[in-house]
């Protein structure tokens, strides 16, 4: 592992000061008759969604900039506090639209720690075999519009091409292409349907040579590499000072990654490696994607062997004041009946307590600070957005580049506005 | 591993996790020492919980009751258990992570009544600056010294603070139902 550099300010960082999200116009540097303030956003095509990014402009370079969210605020966490644990699972997938599964394994994970209750082997491992392809459809929405918008149109078509594959598999399992809510407490909500494992394989077998089509298509395009390399620099310091993680944490040089440093699920059981580069520029960024797009392939199939080794076992713990029970007994056991009305009108008890579970999402760590009270409604919820953090960062990538590459730095960043607001 | 951190008022360990509680008044101090000394170089995040209640509604609910229910009193649902008490009405808490080859995980509680206010740890960590104004936002807690302390998800001229307590599902005042 690289030598871990100290959070302080170091002199030459290029955060903002005072306020590390702010580009402040700097007077003597710059004209203010020249200057051109303008509005990015929030209904811009090349934005990612609603943000709203204030620009101020010294010809074609970024001289001042100032990013305002909240358009895309729901409330996630109010609402939450209302719902009993087994209705709020519907919630938090919605918040980080594209990597849902993360967001509903984060939440379903705290709810399990405070009620230390175990899950089946196979839940863990489909778990995991569902969170990589999720993942892989992240990286592969991120690719497509990323690429998209830096004027690379046909990218988007691949990158769909395969990313219907990986809903194809999530139709099939859950019935649904996202937005799945196929984790339950205690595991899974349904078995695993037959043809899964055979899809599962051959998608994971494809994977890789579908990812060096788009490389073929992008790594050596002059005009590709003149947008991306050198452009939106992060160093490992101010990485780690801006609270960065995931794919923007790795790109800057820094071996971060919760699969590996801190296992959860089985991550300590496959065999995967964790890309990381140096410059921590537009680039890199774009190359750890890559990357992680072939190593969550390779957990896929390391996934499904195993999970063909626990075909027929269980896939949910029979704790029935937990779970809810088989459909077939609600015909002929009373109890049951009870059971299952209960748990979906008045809910569990969870026990009194707080914890904080993380785990690494596609956009680095998706954590939740759960408190609650004894009862069958959490007392508050608070989901740690990647995307959150991944913004605060745009202040100091923009300094000092052309209002272009503002879109190149944005979409590098790979927010998705549903997890900055939520 | 906790010891010396200036400020420490209590430590909790629970679900095998650490929490240190700690003074308001230093908590800069204690921060300061936890990313210098003890090796937590990131702010993974830090968010605001509102108390208010805590405790005094009865616990409803229909499962964890060894003992059984008393199905003859009215509108039972279980028997009332009153959770442990809270010292004020506002948390701040704060998840350390400490990015290196011995990673940990702690967390910093600090307690704050209505009015009170607490030091910012932007010059500590910049990411607390959007952070921090999420916990004003939705809270109303300030932080002091903090460079740009504004509403961040709620539109400027939004009255209240949403994830108080005290603050009602479907609140919101609704545009034109009562303009002629």
């Amino acid at each position: 592992m690289a030598v871990m550099p100290a959070t302080r300010i170091y002199e030459g960082t290029r955060i903002p000061s005072p306020c590390p999200t702010i580009l402040e116009l700097d007077p003597t540097k710059h004209d203010l008759e020249d200057i051109l303030t303008i509005n990015f956003g929030p209904n811009h095509p090349s934005t990612h969604g609603v943000l709203r990014l204030i620009v101020d402009l010294d010809g074609e370079r970024v001289a001042g900039l100032k990013a305002v969210i909240g358009y895309l605020h729901t409330g996630f966490e109010k609402t939450m506090e209302s719902k009993t644990y087994w209705k709020g699972i519907t919630y938090p997938e919605r918040i980080d639209y594209l990597s849902f599964q993360a967001n509903e394994l984060v939440f379903v994970m705290a709810i399990e720690k405070l009620l230390a209750i175990e899950t089946p082997e196979k839940a863990t491992w489909m778990r995991m075999c569902l969170s990589e392809l999720n993942r892989i459809h992240s990286h592969l929405v991120w690719l497509g519009t990323s690429a998209l918008e830096i004027g690379a149109i046909s990218m988007f078509w691949y990158a769909f091409r395969e990313r219907d594959l990986v809903l194809d598999l999530f139709e099939m399992v859950t019935g649904v292409r996202m937005h799945t809510r196929y984790f339950q407490v205690g595991g899974l909500a349904e078995d695993i349907p037959e043809g899964f494992y055979a899809e599962a394989r051959a998608l994971a077998r494809h994977m890789p040579s579908a990812v060096d089509d788009y490389e073929g298509l992008l790594d050596r395009n002059k005009i590709w590499l003149e947008r991306t390399k050198g452009i939106g620099p992060l160093s490992a310091d101010d990485a780690l000072a801006l609270g960065q993680s995931g794919p923007m944490l790795r790109a800057s040089g820094v071996d971060w990654d919760l699969r590996k440093t801190m296992p959860y699920l089985a991550y300590d059981e496959v065999d995967f490696e964790v890309p990381v580069y140096e410059n921590g520029d537009v680039y890199d960024r774009y190359k750890v994607h890559m990357d992680e797009m072939r190593a969550s392939a390779r957990i896929v199939g390391q996934c499904v062997t195993r999970l063909e080794e626990l075909r027929g076992e269980p896939w949910i713990t029979d704790d029935r004041k937990v779970v809810l029970p088989p459909r077939e007994e609600l015909h002929t056991s009373m109890e049951s009946l009870i059971h299952h009305f209960k748990i979906v009108t008045e809910g569990y008890l969870v026990p009194e307590g707080s914890v904080y579970v993380a785990i690494e999402s596609a956009r680095g760590e998706c954590g939740c600070y759960l408190v609650s009270d004894g009862g069958p409604k959490p007392w508050r919820v608070k989901f740690r957005a990647p995307s959150f953090a991944a913004l605060q960062a745009t202040a100091t990538c923009v300094r000092d580049t052309a209002v272009a590459d503002l879109v190149a730095v944005a979409a590098s960043l790979d927010p998705v506005m549903g997890d900055v607001d939520r | 591993m906790t010891a010396g951190v200036p400020g420490v008022v209590e430590t909790v360990e629970a679900h095998g996790e650490t929490t240190l509680v700690v003074d308001p008044a230093r908590i800069v101090e204690a921060c300061t020492h936890l990313r210098d000394v003890e090796g937590y170089n990131v702010l993974a995040d830090l968010c605001g919980v509102d108390y208010l209640g805590w405790g005094t509604k009865e616990v409803a609910g229909y499962l964890g009751t060894a003992a059984g229910r008393d199905l003859n009193a009215a509108g039972s649902q279980g028997f009332a258990r009153v959770p442990t008490p809270r010292p004020k009405r506002f948390a701040v808490a704060y998840h350390l992570l400490r990015v290196s080859d011995e990673p940990a995980r702690l967390r910093l509680e600090a307690w704050l009544d209505e009015g009170e206010q607490i030091d910012s740890v932007v010059p500590v960590w910049p990411v607390a600056d959007w952070n921090e104004r999420e916990a004003y936002d939705l809270f109303g807690i300030v932080f002091r010294g903090h460079p740009n302390l504004v509403r961040i998800l709620m539109p400027e001229d939004w009255e209240g603070h949403p994830l108080r307590k005290d603050y009602p599902l479907g609140g919101e005042p609704v545009r034109f139902s009562g303009e002629r």
